[in-house]
């Protein structure tokens, strides 16, 4: 094994923290960083309190037992412009965004590579359960052993330079409490510590009240018809709802939304059934050299959907266009990743039939 | 580990090591009446009256505190009371935080506050207190606390000194300045953490309220057992640095100007160049380059400077100083988040000196040193 300088992202939960135990314990030179994403006082809404939360302290500590440096990264503005303004307007655009995605692409991946680099590292590692394999053309990001954990959907805009330069030390630990023995194991104080819930700086909770800080349009009332435009209830704002869902709209008969229309805020239902079998998508990351005829994939359209049998296509120049062999209600603003087996292939961001 | 960051902790003194040693043996709490309490009472006094006589004060009206930012804190609560504050804009978040409604004083483009602004300041209103510290602990800048002083008195209003950087690098004098109230700080000076002083003048103390009373050490203005050895400390480092001054000074300064000129021939700008400075400090605005980056690539080379502003979460937020100097404009957009600080103990080496400025190079260019 060749000893690298390896930058390993730290969150202070206890996957992260074993994948910097880990590749130190193999005798490789690994820098610890964490990102200082929002200001946690404010998030929790205490006037005062520090800036960081208990999880860069536990980071801190973590490192600090290991006996590794370790840095905080203040990453506010950039979290802010290209995390958290999107994860709002997305909303008010009638979607269903996916922050972490946003996240993975630009404060972790990209601009920790880019440090990475300033510091001579030759990798970045994660406590991100996916694998990352060796395959003739390259590397190949592959959906992890357990599972239950497995992480690849979000993680499916890591580029291929990325991915080459990616370390993944979870993605063969066959289940959580094999890491959890393995943090008891290195003595860290986080191996009991409870997995991180929900949206990191939602801490509260109430995404809701984060969208209508940037767009408070996006909670206003509104009204829950059907296709034919008939008024079948009023709902308190477009943001409390995503395509498929049944709930919060009222009527309890099997309906769900299958549509919003953030001009008129509306929320369109229909029957479950009346799904699409087309899906186009934008800002496509391929894996593999983007197919220019229809070829066979599996793919999944929300984080913890079942694959489903589709064709794919690449459509212009970042796009992509789905075929399911069965119709879906898929939500704009979700991902749409794409497999062969375990093995990504590529994924995008669902788009708006008015996109 | 190479050792440059002074003004966040001065290199300790053996003379202040070995002070603090020889009253650690003792037991004692010096409000006591019995011999042991008088021996760690003597021990204390001496400390006051070394340290009094060191920076132009009067041992009658030193305060021993838990270091610099409870001494600016004691002194603005105190002297502040029914005064308008006001603040300069490169001030320690010592002071800024213990006055956030304070007016702030612009600084020039070299770093050194703006007399005529805190003339109009002075002239337009009821009694002031300000709030001025002697060197930037950032740029090394020394502000004109002289002439402020007799703006201050000219206006009646009271001035607070923030010596904490300038104590033991510069001839400080609480008398000679004409300030009312002076903050000094052990760990600045080469003696341990954890403690202290407030220099007050004669007025001054007539004026100071405590913070917390307690059992009414400190003459009433400062409750709490002192660090007698923390102390004992302090003053032995004090007068060692105060003793050694001169050559020191002209040491570090030799020393400063080589990593200077490297550093500007590398394409690096020194903020507050222009003014007189500390002879130990220098900041190194580095464009393009986050002062984190540069932190980190010269930590894991073994080297220890700073950036600017580290807040207890350890992120490096962009500098206020800097930014009150305005280099965001003058030097390009972001400027202020890309400095580093070299802040050069009492004892530098030449050979660490010349180890930081092949380090630094190579962080600039990306080669590794040979």
């Amino acid at each position: 094994m060749r000893v690298m300088r390896i930058l390993a992202a730290m969150s202070g939960g206890v996957d992260s923290s074993v994948v910097a135990a880990m590749l130190h314990a193999d005798g490789h030179e690994v820098i610890g960083v964490t990102l200082q994403l929002y200001d946690h006082g404010a998030a929790l809404g205490r006037k005062g309190a520090c800036c960081a939360g208990q999880d860069i302290h536990d980071a801190r500590r973590v490192a600090d037992r290991i006996g590794i440096p370790h840095y905080v990264i203040d990453a506010e503005a950039r979290f802010a412009a290209d995390v958290m303004a999107p994860f709002a307007a997305s909303y008010a655009a009638g979607e269903t965004p996916v922050p972490c995605v946003r996240c993975n692409q630009s404060v972790k991946f990209r601009d920790l590579l880019t440090l990475a680099d300033e510091l001579g590292a030759a990798a970045l590692a994660t406590g991100h359960y996916v694998r990352r394999a060796e395959g003739p053309a390259g590397p190949e990001l592959r959906r992890a052993r357990d599972a239950a954990r497995d992480q690849s959907w979000f993680l499916f805009a890591t580029t291929r330079a990325q991915l080459a330069r990616a370390r993944f030390p979870l993605g063969d630990m066959p289940d959580k409490g094999a890491v959890r023995a393995m943090a008891a194991r290195f003595g860290l104080a986080v191996a009991d510590k409870p997995d991180s819930q929900d949206i990191c700086f939602v801490p509260t909770g109430s995404y809701a009240e984060t969208v209508r800080r940037h767009h408070p349009e996006a909670l206003a009332p509104g009204e829950i018809v059907d296709a034919a435009g008939t008024v079948l209830g009023r709902h308190e704002g477009i943001a409390r709802y995503t395509v498929g869902q049944g709930r919060r709209l009222g009527l309890n008969d099997g309906r769900v939304v299958v549509r919003i229309e953030p001009a008129a805020r509306r929320v369109v239902v229909g029957p479950r059934a009346e799904g699409r079998r087309v899906v186009r998508l934008a800002e496509v990351n391929w894996l593999i050299d983007a197919p220019l005829a229809p070829s066979p994939a599996s793919v999944k359209l929300r984080a913890r959907d079942a694959l489903r049998d589709a064709m794919i296509v690449a459509d212009g120049a970042d796009g992509a266009l789905v075929t399911l062999s069965e119709p879906a209600l898929p939500a704009p603003g979700q991902a749409c990743v794409f497999y062969d087996g375990d093995r990504v292939l590529g994924g995008g961001f669902i788009r708006r039939d008015d996109a | 580990m190479i050792y440059l960051d002074a003004n966040a902790s001065e290199m300790p003194r053996p003379e202040g090591e070995a002070a603090m040693l020889a009253a650690l043996r003792l037991v004692g709490n010096p409000a006591s009446v019995h011999g042991a309490g008088r021996a760690a009472r003597r021990i204390q006094e001496e400390a006051r009256e070394s340290l009094a006589r060191l920076f132009g004060g009067d041992p009658a009206r030193l305060v021993f505190v838990s270091g610099g930012t409870e001494a600016n804190v004691l002194a603005m609560q105190g002297l502040g009371a029914g005064r308008r504050v006001l603040v300069g804009a490169t001030e320690h978040d010592a002071v800024r935080a213990a006055a956030p409604a304070a007016a702030v004083l612009p600084v020039l483009p070299d770093g050194r506050v703006d007399l005529a602004a805190l003339r109009d300041a002075l002239a337009g209103g009821g009694p002031a207190l300000v709030c001025l510290m002697l060197a930037n602990n950032e740029t090394g800048v020394l502000h004109p606390v002289a002439e402020a002083a007799r703006l201050c008195a000219a206006h009646g209003a009271l001035l607070h000194v923030d010596a904490v950087q300038a104590a033991g690098r510069l001839s400080v004098s609480l008398a000679e300045l004409g300030a009312h109230s002076l903050a000094i700080a052990s760990h600045k000076l080469g003696g341990p953490h954890g403690a202290g002083a407030l220099l007050l003048s004669d007025m001054a103390a007539g004026l100071l309220r405590p913070i917390w009373r307690g059992g009414g050490q400190e003459r009433g203005w400062r409750g709490g057992t002192p660090p007698v050895a923390a102390l004992a400390g302090f003053a032995a480092a004090a007068r060692a640095a105060v003793d050694e001054m001169r050559a020191t000074e002209a040491r570090l300064a030799a020393c400063r100007e080589a990593i200077e000129q490297a550093a500007l021939a590398l394409g690096a700008t020194i903020a507050g160049a222009a003014a007189p400075r500390l002879a130990n400090t220098t900041c190194l605005v580095l464009p393009g380059r986050g002062a984190l980056g540069q932190l980190m690539a010269l930590d894991l080379a073994g080297f220890a400077v700073s950036a600017g502003a580290a807040c207890s979460s350890g992120k490096v937020a962009p500098s206020h100083v800097l930014q009150a100097m305005g280099v965001d404009a003058t030097l390009g957009s972001g400027a202020a988040g890309q400095a580093i600080r070299v802040s050069l103990p009492w004892n530098v080496r030449q050979a660490d000196v010349s180890a930081f400025i092949a380090a630094y190079s190579a962080m600039v260019t990306g080669k590794r040193p040979a």
